[in-house]
C-alpha cells in the first residue's frame, strides 16, 4: 500500500501555513515586539546569511562540517556494516558481538564526549570519532534485524538450486536485507548531524559549530539562525538522497512502502 | 531412479513418517496425497535434501534434482531471466533461461520484475527456473494449489506439453485428487506415516474428468483419503 502522490494543489496547500508562520515572525521583529537580541528578523537573517555567503565564510564553515559528517558517517557506516555481517550470518558471531554493542548503545553516546577529548585531544578527531559512534549503532541494528529478517523460503529455494554460502549471502540475504539498511542509513544521517551539533562545540575553529559559538559570542543572533538554518538543510539534503536510493530499490519490491 | 527406504521422522511424540519407503521409475510421474499434516511436505523435503536424512534411512536419488513450491518463491530484486538462470554457470546462461521461459510461454518477459508477473506466470517462471537445469528429478510441492482453477487447468495442459518434450520423473505432492488423475501414471496416498494406497492410472493421454475409468479411481482415492462416499 502506497499512499496516492500529493497533488501539486494539495503540496501548494502545505506551504500556506510556514509562510503565515514566516510572516507573523517578520511582523513581530518589525513592530519590534521580538527584539534582535531575543531573535533577528527573517529578512535580517536572509541578509546575515548573503554576506557571509559573499565573504566565502558561509561555504568554507559549511565543507568543514560537511566533510567532519562524511567522514564520520564512512567509518562509522563501515563499522556498523563489518559487524551487522559478522553478527547477522553466524551465530558465533552473534554471540560474540552483539553483546557489547547492545550494552554501548545504551550508553548516551555525547556523554562521551569528556573521554574523547582526554583520548584523542580537541582537533578534528574526537568530532569524527563523535558522528562515527553515532551513526554505527542504527546501520549495526538495522542490518543485523535485515538480515535475520530475510524470508527463509527464498533461501531456501536458493539452496536448491545450488547457490553456495556467499552466493546466497550476496544474491539473496543482502539484496533482501538492504530495505531494512537504507532506513536505518536514514537514522544513522540523523543522529551524524545532532553528534555534529554536539562534537562542533568542542573548541572547533571553523565549521557551523563554530560560527553559531562565535556569532553567540557577539550576540549576532541573525548568524545563529543561519548556522541551524544550514544545520537543517544539510539534513534535509542528506534524507533526501537516501530516499532517492530507496525509491530505487523499492521500485521492484511488493508490499514495501517508499516513505 | 529414486529409491527411498526406512524413513522415519517424528515431531515431539508424533510420528509423522514412519519407516517409509517410496520408488520412482525413470521417467515416470507419481503424485503423492494425503490430508494435510499427514508429512508430504516433510517426505519433499528429505528427498530434496532441505531436511537432514534420519539415521537408518536410506536414499539413492539422482544428484540433478530441482522443485517447485507451492510459492514461486522469486527473488524479487532480480529480474525474470536472473531468477530462471539463479545458479546456473556459463555464458550462455542467459540464452538457456530464455529457452525455458519460451516454453512455459513466457518469451519476452525474461526483463520484467516479478512484481510485474500474475500469480500464475509467476508460477510458471519457478517452472522455468526449474527445467532450465534439465533435471533428472522434478519434486513438486502442492504447485497448482494457490492458483485459481482456470490458471491451473492451463498449468496441467502446460505440464503434459513439458513432460511430452522433457519425460523427466516427477513427484507431484497435490491434496488435489482430480489433479493426481489428470497428470499422473500412478497415485500415492500417505497416511499413518506409511503410503497406505499404491494406485496405478492406466487412463490414456489427454485425461477427461467426466468417464467412467476416472469415477471408479476417483472413488478409490477419495475413500483412502478418509472421505466418506466418493461422490463429495
Amino acid at each position: 500500500m502506497t499512499a496516492a502522490p500529493a497533488s501539486p494543489a494539495l503540496r501548494m496547500n502545505r506551504l500556506i501555513s510556514p509562510l503565515v508562520l514566516l510572516a507573523c515572525w517578520q511582523a513581530a521583529s518589525s513592530a519590534g515586539v521580538l527584539p534582535a537580541r531575543i531573535l533577528t528578523s527573517p529578512w535580517a537573517v536572509l541578509q546575515a546569511g548573503w554576506a557571509l555567503a559573499a565573504t566565502g565564510a558561509l561555504g568554507h564553515h559549511l565543507l568543514v562540517s560537511l566533510a567532519r559528517v562524511v567522514v564520520g558517517l564512512a567509518i562509522g557506516g563501515s563499522l556498523g556494516v563489518a559487524f551487522a555481517l559478522l553478527a547477522g550470518l553466524s551465530r558465533r558471531g552473534e554471540a560474540i558481538i552483539d553483546a557489547p554493542l547492545q550494552m554501548l548503545r545504551t550508553l548516551p553516546f555525547v556523554g562521551l564526549v569528556p573521554l574523547f577529548i582526554l583520548w584523542f585531544g580537541i582537533g578534528e578527531t574526537p568530532k569524527i570519532a563523535l558522528v562515527a559512534l553515532g551513526s554505527l549503532f542504527p546501520i549495526y541494528l538495522t542490518l543485523f534485524g535485515g538480515i535475520r529478517g530475510v524470508d527463509r523460503k527464498l533461501v531456501e529455494a536458493a539452496t536448491i538450486f545450488g547457490l553456495g554460502r556467499f552466493a546466497i549471502i550476496r544474491h539473496v540475504i543482502l539484496p533482501g536485507a538492504l530495505p531494512a539498511a537504507l532506513v536505518g542509513l536514514r537514522y544513522a544521517m540523523g543522529i551524524a548531524w545532532l553528534s555534529l551539533v554536539v562534537a562542533e562545540q568542542i573548541n572547533a575553529g571553523a565549521g557551523i559549530g563554530y560560527l553559531i559559538a562565535d556569532a553567540r559570542d557577539f550576540l549576532r543572533t541573525d548568524i545563529i539562525v543561519v548556522g541551524l538554518a544550514m544545520y537543517a538543510l544539510l539534513g534535509l539534503a542528506g534524507d533526501a538522497l537516501v530516499r532517492v536510493l530507496e525509491r530505487r530499490v523499492m521500485r521492484t519490491r511488493p508490499g514495501l512502502i517508499a516513505s | 531412479m529414486l529409491r527411498l527406504r526406512n524413513l522415519t521422522r517424528s515431531f515431539g511424540a508424533r510420528l509423522l513418517l514412519d519407516r517409509l519407503a517410496l520408488d520412482l521409475a525413470a521417467g515416470e510421474r507419481v503424485a503423492l496425497l494425503g490430508r494435510s499434516g499427514s508429512g508430504k511436505t516433510t517426505l519433499l523435503r528429505c528427498l530434496s535434501g532441505l531436511d537432514p536424512l534420519p539415521e537408518g534411512c536410506k536414499l539413492q536419488a539422482p544428484g540433478n534434482l530441482a522443485m517447485v513450491f507451492q510459492e514461486p518463491r522469486l527473488l524479487p530484486w532480480k529480474p525474470v531471466w536472473q531468477n530462471v538462470a539463479l545458479g546456473l554457470a556459463g555464458s550462455d546462461a542467459r540464452m538457456r533461461a530464455e529457452a525455458a521461459l519460451a516454453e512455459v510461454g513466457l518469451a519476452g518477459r525474461a526483463e520484467d520484475f516479478p512484481i510485474t508477473l500474475s500469480g500464475g506466470e509467476a508460477q510458471r517462471v519457478a517452472l522455468a527456473r526449474a527445467l532450465v537445469r534439465g533435471p533428472s528429478l522434478l519434486l513438486m510441492d502442492e504447485p497448482f494449489a494457490a492458483i485459481d482453477a482456470l490458471t491451473r487447468l492451463q498449468m496441467h495442459g502446460l505440464m503434459e506439453r513439458l513432460w511430452q518434450s522433457h519425460a523427466t520423473t516427477t513427484l507431484l505432492v497435490t491434496h488435489d485428487v482430480d489433479e493426481a488423475l489428470t497428470l499422473a501414471d500412478r497415485a500415492l496416498v500417505l497416511a499413518e506415516g506409511r503410503i497406505c494406497l499404491d494406485l496405478p492410472i492406466p487412463l490414456s493421454r489427454p485425461r477427461e474428468a467426466g468417464t467412467q475409468d476416472f469415477a471408479v479411481l476417483r472413488r478409490r482415492l477419495l475413500e483412502a483419503l478418509g472421505v466418506g462416499d466418493g461422490e463429495g
